[in-house]
């Protein structure tokens, strides 16, 4: 599982320099060849409760912020989750720049894929409507920039625990004694089973 | 714990120490033979495994380079993960989920049973069941499996309800919790099930039967045990006689030793055992140890496999309690009616969300994928797994491009589905999705086979050397102090989960070797 690593970041910056960890947004967007990708959660949803602020940003380390957005927008297509914020997915952005960040090849295999994308939707692939956007990555599946950003999918969507929360899978339950006291037989809109099938619990 | 010297030619060398390892090594202590484990992987416990999947899978699983080909869609899906199994103290016993099933009367004759059939390389096991009743007695008693010896079924959780309300309403007889080696309550030193839901990720109370914390510490404690974590066997080796006379590993340290041997038992599993007999060729054995028949690292089985998960309306929760939960034992039985021949079982199962996204349909994105996704607390799942056919061209071979760390080649595991194995799968999810129609589904979906948990059959035993890699006793026809201790040794699959059959003949195994040795016929 992957915690929530994307940085969160105050509105302004200059409270966002006043965060500690955190570099004032001004200074960041002259960081030559970076990029940076900014959102907030809808406040009162269980992922938001999860982080410690609202606002989020995770700063690039590779890849610039057109084509952050571009990447995002790319996993939205793949696996369209409407409940699910931006923030899981600048996970996936996060992952793959990592990726880009370490193999000057990928780097480019991702920036590529990126304009290929643009020019198939006529301009910005992420700001092209729905329709376009999905026709623009069947066009381009199996092949080998498809598949970096898919395979990458797969962990950064759906081992995080903001997705986790958002679908009802609690993770860990061995530190809260498992599920023998925890509902793990509280379904009730179906007969319960005779005992010769299911015998009771022990409980000690 | 005993210390035993690299030259002393005196102890039993056994590679591995999962099911058939670990077992054997413990049978062989408490009757004063010394024993040297060498493992690959390193020593977890309880208390280190994790409850995370991916955390837990790069902790647990063997993980070195394999390669894949063949018509099977794993060499598509996960061309360099062919099987899913461990590389640990305890091997794949720490992964298992612990359904402990006899194999039935016709599985060990399926050669008289089924006839010739075309594209299969059938044949009858050197024993039937009543030969192995006295051993399944003893591996059950000593796995504390459940629904037998007076021990009581385990607790049906959620994806039970749903399995059993489906199958019992389309008429299915044999719908329980299972034949599980998992404590329904505290027994052999360790406590019950808490129902954590996390059992192939190690399970952390100790309820569930594994080598690790049961048969390796006890044989310990004869003080006969000189157990090696992270040690890796590269070679075995043998003596102008043709026999064998000890091995050569690469140690924690990355040395090379050398450990002496007076009998030497192989049980890293069914793609790494017949790696191993290929890796030690030698002038005297050109094509790999006890590979005259040609048999080493064919007939490779992995059981015919699929799962099928279905959305409910209403919540399941099926990740709460035992992944493996219960059973539908009715189509188990050889029914040539059905289009094909042999059975399979039905078990409940349940993946966390990093999992699914992963297997559910690898490969698969869109909407319907993400459907499934965001419906993971309404799903049910159940595992398919049912008699493959061994086929001689299935097999493992030495992989000459690709060479792993040590600088040796890596296994490559060539597969096709047989025919009747692709019948038996389809019959099979049609009545996993009919059994969960009839619960009350909104929609089903076909999952196809993860890469194999079940690795079969690659040094088979017979009755002739021409045919068979060993005998009865796992005993190399070709080398008589070489001997076959896990999976490998199976002549076919039956439709059960192995585990249970690997820990009986390496209690028969141990009983043998020390006639044998008793005898100084070894
Ligand atoms: C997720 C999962 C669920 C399962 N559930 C069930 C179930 O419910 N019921 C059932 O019956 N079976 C189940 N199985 C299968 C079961 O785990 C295996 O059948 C069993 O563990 C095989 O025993 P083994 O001794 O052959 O090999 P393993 O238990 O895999 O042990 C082999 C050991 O040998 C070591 N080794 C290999 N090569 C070398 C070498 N060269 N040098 C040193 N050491 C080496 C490995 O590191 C490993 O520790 C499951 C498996 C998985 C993965
Ligand atoms: S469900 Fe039971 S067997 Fe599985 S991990 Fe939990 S305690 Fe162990």
């Amino acid at each position: 599982m992957q915690a929530i690593r994307i940085a969160t970041a105050s509105r302004g910056a200059a409270s966002a320099a006043t965060n500690g960890h955190q570099v004032p947004l001004t200074r960041r967007e002259f960081l030559k060849g970076t990029g940076i990708l900014l959102g907030t959660l809808v406040i009162g949803t269980p992922i938001a409760a999860l982080a410690p602020s609202r606002a989020w940003a995770l700063e690039l380390k590779a890849l610039d912020t057109a084509t952050g957005d571009a990447l995002l927008k790319f996993g939205r297509v793949l696996y369209p989750h409407p409940n699910l914020p931006d923030a899981v997915y600048a996970l996936l952005v996060k992952d793959l720049d990592a990726m880009a960040a370490a193999d000057p090849k990928l780097a480019g295999q991702l920036r590529d894929g990126v304009a290929g994308l643009d020019r198939a939707t006529g301009g910005a692939f992420a700001k092209a409507k729905p329709a376009a956007q999905l026709a623009a990555v069947k066009a381009i599946e199996g092949k080998p920039f498809f598949a970096t950003v898919r395979g990458k999918c797969v962990t950064a969507l759906y081992d995080n625990e903001m997705t986790w929360t958002a679908f009802g899978y609690p993770g860990e339950s061995f530190s809260k004694g498992g599920y023998i006291r925890r509902g793990f037989q509280d379904l009730k809109w179906l007969p319960d089973p005779p005992e010769g099938a299911s015998p009771p619990p022990f409980l000690g | 714990m005993a210390k035993i010297a690299f030259d002393d030619d005196s102890a039993v060398v056994i590679i591995g120490s999962g099911a058939g390892g670990g077992t054997l090594a413990n049978e062989l202590c408490q009757k004063g033979i010394k024993v040297v484990v060498l493992e690959a992987g390193a020593t977890q416990s309880v208390a280190s495994f994790i409850n995370d999947e991916w955390k837990s899978f790069s902790q647990l699983a063997w993980l070195d380079a394999r390669t894949t080909s063949g018509n099977w869609r794993i060499a598509k899906d996960f061309p360099g993960l062919p099987a899913w199994i461990c590389k640990t103290v305890g091997g794949t016993t720490t992964h298992w989920a612990g359904a402990s099933l006899r194999l039935q009367e016709h599985e060990f004759k399926v050669r008289t049973h089924y006839g010739a059939i075309k594209g299969a390389n059938l044949m009858d096991w050197p024993l039937t069941l009543k030969d192995m009743e006295p051993w399944y007695d003893k591996a059950e008693d000593k796995m504390g499996v459940t629904r037998t010896h007076g021990i009581p079924g385990l607790p049906g959780n959620n994806n039970f309800k749903v399995m059993h309300a489906g199958a019992t309403k389309l008429g299915y007889k044999e719908v329980h919790t299972g034949r599980m080696a998992i404590n329904s309550k505290p027994r052999d030193g360790r406590g019950s099930c808490q129902q954590i839901g996390f059992c192939f990720q190690g399970c952390k109370s100790g309820a569930k039967w594994s080598t690790l914390y049961t048969e390796l510490p006890k044989a310990e404690a004869t003080g006969n045990l000189d157990l090696r974590p992270e040690s890796h066997v590269t070679r075995i080796e043998h003596n102008a006689a043709g026999k064998v006379s000890g091995v050569v590993y690469v140690d924690k340290a990355g040395q090379e030793q050398r450990q002496k041997a007076r009998i030497v038992c192989v049980a890293g599993n069914s793609i790494e055992t017949p790696r191993l007999l290929l890796m030690s060729a030698s002038d005297k054995f050109r094509d790999g140890l006890a590979n005259s028949s040609d048999q080493v690292g064919r007939n490779y089985m992995r059981h015919m496999t699929g799962s099928v998960y279905a959305a409910f309306k209403e919540p399941v929760h099926m990740f709460r309690g035992t992944t493996m939960a219960g059973i539908v034992g009715d189509e188990a039985r050889n029914n040539p009616k059905r289009g094909f021949v042999g059975g399979y079982e039905m078990e409940t199962l349940s993946l966390g969300v990093p999992f699914m996204a992963a297997f559910l349909n690898p490969g698969g994105w869109g909407e319907e994928f993400a459907w499934w996704m965001e419906h993971y607390s309404q799903l049910a799942g159940m595992w398919l797994v049912g008699e493959d056919m061994p086929r001689e061209s299935n097999r493992v071979t030495l992989n000459a491009k690709v060479k792993d760390k040590y600088g040796n080649p890596v296994p490559n595991v060539h597969f096709d589905d047989h025919a009747n194995d692709i019948a038996m799968r389809s019959h099979a999810y049609t009545q996993g999705e009919r059994i969960y129609k009839a619960a009350g589904a909104i929609r089903t979906f076909r999952t196809p086979p993860y890469p194999s948990t079940h690795n079969l059959g690659t040094c088979r035993m017979g009755t002739s050397a021409a045919d068979s890699v060993c005998n009865a006793y796992g005993q190399t026809h070709d080398i008589p102090n070489l001997f076959i201790s896990d999976g490998s040794q199976f002549t076919t699959g039956g439709a059960e989960n192995p585990t249970l059959t690997i820990v009986a003949l390496a209690i028969r195994q141990a009983d043998h070797i020390a006639t044998l040795m008793n005898q100084r016929a070894l």
